[in-house]
């Protein structure tokens, strides 16, 4: 008990030094649990049973939340508009991370893992940089949510997947499971958009305390039967958050802000305990390769989906930068990979790399524009994907704290 | 992107309006100077006024985030004297009214209400019709509509948004 009340205090007060420094907390909270965990500064044993019930917790209301966040219009009509970018992004994005996985010789299943943590940007700390940098009316942000979208729509059927292999069911009870999970997904969708109203009538109630218990019960029991059917618990939390819309959803999302904050706290620092310090300086090098490769094709994926949607060069380079933060999804996946206890260094690997795009994203977000409009003006002429490279190298070094992760992101672009 | 473009009616411009998924909607203005500004709602009642660059139209000059009550007050200094389109300040219960003018080219013009299918259509409601100096309450589905009219629309964001659409048909 005294233990558990000082992790949250700590985190608490890691919280208040991020907002001071306009940080997001991930990270903060990813060290706290590295700094306790096994190997680290202050070993802590006994409150792991808790601490791991409010990691399972953290990540079925951050889902949840997602879902909310959404009505199901929304992601049906962004799936039937903006469908060639979510592929672009896919392909460009997902690929590194499983080659990556190939290339250290961890197998297929890990290189679907890592494909996961590389895909999927941070829909949180982008929403947080694009209000930060009072880009909220700027054309090309619908852009770059909307890719956000698609990617948040993707884990719906990407989880299943990975929950089946890493369950290491056959590929005929693997398909099952699939099939389940998108008609599943599917069937809520359909629903959602038709009947939602019904729903959220069923759930409404004008008293707070209510609404609170109506909508995580309902969570947690779907995404209990979510797991019952091989289904990962994670999207069954996500549909429930589709499935709810209109008023219910604006006073679950106020009600359970802070339930979230502190069970996502909980579960960072719980995947942070799970990975031995040690164990990151052997997997640097290929993380810093993996954040700069990824940090470019997230550039290059925002860049041309904005081109599609008709803007201007500036706010191309604007849209491709946004998207380079990764963050709690990243984890999340590395986080069911690292339970289901496949290769040992992915946790360390993701964490690293989730360290190093949590806190270059917000960078690259300011200065990719101004960067490669300085490049291309130098150059005189469209250029692809090249002046990026310069972007992310300049912009590490534009802050002091970062100056050695540049030069180590030099030296391992020169080795790559 | 999906910029749902609803025509200017003639006589009062409209806002355009673009959902921004997990944020909220963005309402854009075209000044007749041809300056954009556009306006945030987001989803906790904030709103975040923007001005755009004349060098890249895309990007914002002005970013002003404003509370719900700071809002309120510019709105009030905004509108000529001092009232609102929105006649009813119910944004707590999600229903807004607007005055919305039909034009002397419109569709309607001398049709009946009932031939707009507006409640069927949209779920909002007629509440009065303004004409010349008389206003006229509750207008029944036989009401013969004519162009100058400014019809008292009362529903949802989207059922009013739908409504200007249907009634700026030509």
């Amino acid at each position: 008990m005294i233990e558990f009340g000082a992790i949250i205090l700590g985190l608490g007060l890691l919280g208040r030094f991020a907002g001071r420094f306009r940080l997001s907390p991930i990270p903060l909270y990813l060290l706290a649990g590295l700094a306790f965990g096994e190997g680290g500064l202050l070993p802590l044993g006994t409150s792991e049973g808790f601490v791991a019930i409010g990691a399972e917790i953290g990540v079925i209301l951050l889902l949840l939340m997602l879902g909310l966040e959404y009505t199901a219009s929304d992601l049906v009509s962004n799936l039937r508009t903006q469908y060639p970018a979510g592929l672009v992004d896919a392909a460009l994005n997902a690929l590194p991370g499983a080659a990556m996985a190939l290339l250290l010789g961890w197998g297929p299943v890990a290189a679907v893992v890592l494909a996961g943590v590389t895909w999927i940007s941070s829909s949180g700390v982008i929403a947080k940089v694009l209000g930060d940098l009072g880009r909220l009316g700027n054309r090309e942000t619908p852009v770059v949510l909307s890719i956000l979208v698609l990617e948040d729509l993707s884990m719906a059927v990407y989880l299943p997947i990975l929950t089946a292999l890493l369950a290491g069911t056959s590929l005929a009870a693997g398909s099952v499971t699939l099939a389940v999970a998108l008609g599943t997904a599917g069937l809520v969708l359909l629903v959602a958009v038709r009947y939602g109203r019904h729903i959220s009538r069923f759930v409404s109630s004008d008293d707070p305390e209510k609404l609170l218990l109506v909508v995580l019960g309902l969570t947690l029991l779907v995404a209990g039967l979510a797991q019952q059917l091989q289904v990962s618990a994670a999207v069954g939390a996500f549909l429930v958050g589709i499935a709810l819309s209109g008023e219910v959803a604006e006073g679950a999302h106020s009600l359970l802000a802070p339930l979230r904050d502190l069970f996502a706290a909980v579960f960072f620092v719980f995947f942070g305990l799970h990975t031995d310090p040690a164990s990151i300086p052997p997997v640097l090098l290929p993380a810093l390769a993996l954040a700069l490769v990824t940090a470019l094709t997230k550039i290059a994926t925002g860049y041309w989906a904005a081109r599609r949607a008709g803007v201007s060069a500036k706010g191309r380079w604007r849209a491709g930068g946004t998207l380079v933060a990764r963050g709690e999804f990243s984890i999340v996946i590395a986080g069911l990979a690292v339970t289901a206890g496949i290769e040992p260094s992915l946790g360390p690997l993701a964490t690293a790399y989730v360290l190093i795009l949590v806190i270059v994203g917000p960078l690259t977000a300011r200065w990719t524009e101004p960067v490669a409009m300085w490049v291309t003006d130098r150059l005189r002429g469209p250029m692809p994907a090249g002046p990026g490279e310069g972007g992310a190298a300049s912009e590490t070094s534009r802050s002091a704290p970062l100056a050695h992760e540049a030069l180590d992101e030099q030296s391992a672009a020169d080795r790559a | 992107m999906a910029e749902s473009d609803r025509g200017p009616a003639v006589g009062a411009p409209r806002l355009s309006s673009t959902p921004l998924p997990g944020i909220g909607v963005r309402y854009d203005l075209t000044t007749r100077e041809h300056r954009r500004i556009s306006v945030v709602a987001h989803r906790d009642g904030a709103r975040t006024l923007s001005a755009y660059r004349q060098d890249d139209p895309d990007a914002c000059a002005l970013s002003v985030r404003l509370t719900s009550g700071e809002a309120t007050a510019l709105v009030d200094a905004l509108a000529p004297d001092h009232h609102s389109p929105n006649l009813l300040s119910t944004t707590e219960l999600g229903l807004v009214a607007e005055r919305i003018e039909l034009a002397s080219t419109s569709h309607w013009n001398g049709r009946v209400l009932g031939d707009t299918r507006m409640r069927t259509e949209t779920g909002a409601s007629i509440v009065a019709v303004l004409r010349r100096a008389e206003a006229i309450p509750s207008p029944t589905p036989d009401f013969r509509l004519a162009g100058g009219d400014t019809l008292i629309v009362i529903g949802t964001r989207e059922g009013v948004d739908t409504a200007a659409a249907i009634l700026g048909r030509e």
